[in-house]
This record gives C-alpha cells, structure tokens and sequence, in this order.
C-alpha cells in the first residue's frame, strides 16, 4: 500500500510536546476511518509512524491527528508547517466498537495523550446520545498544564446529558478540580457497573489498573475495551513486528478486550 | 431522617457489615459539615475525630518547607478524611481542607478504638475495611509516582 499525499490545513500546539495537525487530501483520498482506527504518517525522509486519529472530517476527506514528539518521526510530523505535504496510508485495525455500547451506560477512561484516540468515539457518542444509557468521561492528566482539548473539554462539562470528572496527578494550590490517578474516579463514576461498556486508552499501566478495577466493579471483561499501542512497521500483519501472542496488533486491534489481553498485557514489547 | 446508625450502613467502607456491628459503632458518630474553605485536618494535631464523606469535596495536602501547603489528592463521596487515627501516637501526619461545602459523619476516634478493643469482631472487621482502603490509597500514591503521562523518551 503506497501513501497517498495530505496536505497539513491547520496545526494547533495542544501542548509544548504535543501537536494537532488537520489534514486534506492532495489527489486520491483514503477510505473514511472509524473512531479508534489509526494511520501510518510518513515524514518524507525521516520515516513513518503509527498514529490514531483523534478528529474525523465528517465525509470532508479531512483528518486530525495528535501527535506527541517523542523521536525523530514524531519530532518531524509536530514541526510540519501549515502546507506541508505527508504520506498517509490507512484505516488500519479496528476501532472502538460501539455497537457493543448500545442500550448500556458508555464509559470513556482516557489517561493523558490516550484521549486523543477518544476523541472521536466521544464525538460519536454525542452525535449519538440516545443509544446510550448514562455516557461518562473521565480523564486523567500530569498536571492542570497538561490537560488537551480544553475548549471541548469545558463544551461537554457544561452538558446535562453527560458526566465528564478530570483529575490530575499534580497541582498547585490554586487548583480546585481533583488530584489523584484517574482508577480514584471510577468508584465514583455514575453508572451502572453490570451494565457498562468501557472504553479505556492511556499508557499500558494506566489501562492494566483501570481494567482490573472496572472487572472488579463488575464490569464484564468482555465490555472493557483498551486501545494498545505496540510498535509498528507494515500495519498490515505482515512483518509480525507487532505481534502480541497470538494477536496482531496493527489488524486485530488496536483495540482489544480486555479478556483477550489481560495476560498479553504482560509480555514486554519487542 | 436517617440514623448514624443507617448512613454509616450506606457509607462504601462499612457497607458489608453486620447490623449489630453498625449499632455498636453508630454510637462513635455524629453529623458534622464544612463550609468551603475549612479547615478539617491539621497536620500534626491529635487524631481525634476521622470524617466519612457523604457529599462534597475535600483535599488533602502536606506542608513543604518553602513551598507551601501540597496537594497530594481530593477527597469526595464515599471516601475517608484521617487513616491515622487507628495507630499511635494518634496524630495527624496531613492536613485536609474542604474545598467544596461537605457533609460527613465524624467518627469519634477514642470511641472506636476503645469499642475495637473491646469486641474482636469489629475491630477485625474495621482493621480489615481501613486496610484495603490504605492499600488503594498506596496503590494510587505508587502510580502517581511513576509519573505515567510524562514523555519520558530518551
Ligand atoms: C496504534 C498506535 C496508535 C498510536 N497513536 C498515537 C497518537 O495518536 N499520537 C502519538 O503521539 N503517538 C501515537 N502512537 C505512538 C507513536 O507511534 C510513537 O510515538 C512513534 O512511533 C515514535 O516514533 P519516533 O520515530 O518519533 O520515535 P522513536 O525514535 O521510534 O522513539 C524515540 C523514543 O520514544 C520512545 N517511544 C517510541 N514509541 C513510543 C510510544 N508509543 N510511547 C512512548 N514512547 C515511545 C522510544 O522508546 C524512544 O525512547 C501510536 C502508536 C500505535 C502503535
Ligand atoms: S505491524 Fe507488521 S504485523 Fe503488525
């Protein structure tokens, strides 16, 4: 599968390390993604990386994607300027089924850069509010200058229809929102355990003890679903570079349930 | 209105106990609230009363030489304001402040301790409830630690 050509539209600096860059087609357009799918961005000359997608252009042939400069690739994708050109290949993996939500509470757990891959199954939720019972929003973040998507953040904390709890590890004393890790929120999340689909993404640890605690509350398993991130080269379950027991990550997930991976979790990346 | 007797009942740490031994603690609590900005712990002071939220929001924090009063966590429903109280020399080793109006029922701290002496059951029982609360509480203090949202790339 050979990139097709995106031109970056808008770029907006979410955080000192963190970028959201929204992107168009040049020629040819790639199939519309679904909420918790990912696509390889390729930095002419530098390389390609896995990266979720974090807004959906809504039948635009656009797309948003969040991006934290860890490396060379990443470093090279948050320094793109407005008409820069990148290389995109994509949908791949699977994304949040929602589906599985329908007629329970929806409870969205996002530990730091991991609300970024929620960012659309939020917005679907919302786009479809009635299919859901109670829908929840926790978010768990560094310190109160760590927090991203600020504006939507405050948007979905005034609606009636929604619970949206944010805590941070660290804050100063001005700070009159939660500290705490983000597992503190969910004995005060309220829905209805027995009757929850969650969707989880953050680092692995964060997901571990999220997970664990949800199953503990009587989430069943097979309704917490975590988005892994495991390194990537082809995305297409070629290489195996990716390879989690017997799961793929790049095609059988990102998105797994937490009965498939509760003990994969365990195995060290490659 | 319901009795200490039923909030304790209702309150998540106590919530599996026997009646009887609800009763037998109910006698330890009374009613108390905190308007916002008050003061309910001090760092230090003897361990007398610990405070079972019922609604509102309180923080947690330890003075740091030059740097003020630190957050360490909020507090909310369900949860419990003062784990020292059960271990000498009864002192308070963080300070806590209500940062929104709460209610919580005050358990007095000496009343207890005497009553878990006393009745082996309830003091196994309590013990039992105020060590998986400070297990969770270590737990999410070790993951706090980890600073697992930093970028720690090389
Ligand atoms: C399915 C999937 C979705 C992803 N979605 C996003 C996203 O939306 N936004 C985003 O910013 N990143 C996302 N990532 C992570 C991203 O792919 C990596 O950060 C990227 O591959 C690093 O490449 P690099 O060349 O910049 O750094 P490298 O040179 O490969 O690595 C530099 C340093 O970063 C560390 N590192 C590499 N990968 C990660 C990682 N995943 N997390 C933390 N440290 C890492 C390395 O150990 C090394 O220390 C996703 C990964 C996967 C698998
Ligand atoms: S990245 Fe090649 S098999 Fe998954």
């Amino acid at each position: 599968m050979t990139p097709v050509l995106y031109r970056v539209e808008a770029r907006h600096q979410e955080l000192a390390d963190t970028v959201t860059i929204r992107i168009a087609p040049i020629a040819g357009q790639l199939a519309d993604p679904k909420p918790g799918q990912f696509e390889m961005l390729l930095a002419f000359g530098v390389g390609e990386v896995p990266i979720s997608i974090s807004g959906l252009g809504n039948g635009s042939g656009e797309l948003e994607h969040t991006i934290r400069s860890v490396g060379a690739v990443t470093k090279a994708l948050c320094t793109t300027a407005v008409g820069d050109v990148i290389g995109v290949r994509g949908p791949f993996g699977v994304g949040w089924d929602l589906d599985r939500a329908t007629g329970h509470d929806l409870l969205i757990v996002a530990g730091g850069l991991g609300l970024a891959p929620l960012r659309p199954a939020m917005l679907e939720a919302l786009t479809n509010r009635h299919r859901f019972g109670r829908l929840v929003l926790l978010v768990g973040a560094r310190d109160p200058g760590s927090l991203m998507f600020v504006r939507e953040l405050e948007q979905w904390r005034g609606r009636f229809d929604i619970d949206v709890a944010v805590t941070v590890d660290a804050a100063p004393p001005s700070w009159r929102g939660d500290v705490g890790v983000v597992t503190k929120l969910l004995s005060r999340a309220p829905v209805d355990f027995g009757n929850t689909t969650a969707v989880v993404c953050g680092p692995e640890v964060m997901m571990r003890f999220v997970a664990a605690g949800l199953a503990d509350r009587g989430v069943p398993p097979g309704q917490i679903l975590l988005s892994m991130e495991r390194n990537m080269r082809c995305a297409i379950g070629h290489c195996g570079h990716c390879q989690l027991g017997p799961e793929f990550v790049c095609k059988d997930g990102p998105v797994f349930p937490w009965d498939r991976m509760e003990k994969l979790m365990l195995v060290r990346e490659r | 209105m319901k009795s200490i007797r039923d909030l304790l009942g209702e309150h998540l740490l106590f919530r599996d106990f026997h009646p009887d031994l609800l009763e037998l603690m109910a006698g330890c609590g009374h009613n108390v609230h905190f308007a916002a900005g008050e003061q309910i712990l001090t760092e230090g002071a003897p361990a007398n009363e610990f405070y079972l939220i019922r609604s509102g929001k309180a923080s947690v924090g330890v003075t740091v030489p030059n740097r003020g009063t630190v957050l360490i966590e909020t507090l909310g429903p369900d949860e419990v304001i003062g784990v020292s109280w059960p271990f000498p020399p009864y002192r308070w080793e963080f300070s806590s402040t209500a940062i929104d109006p709460t209610s919580a029922i005050a358990m007095d701290a000496e009343c207890l301790r005497n009553k878990c002496d006393q009745e082996p059951l309830l003091g196994y029982q309590v013990f039992k409830s105020f060590a998986r609360l400070m297990r969770d509480r270590l737990q999410a203090t070790r993951l706090q630690l980890l600073d697992l949202y930093g970028n720690h790339a090389g």
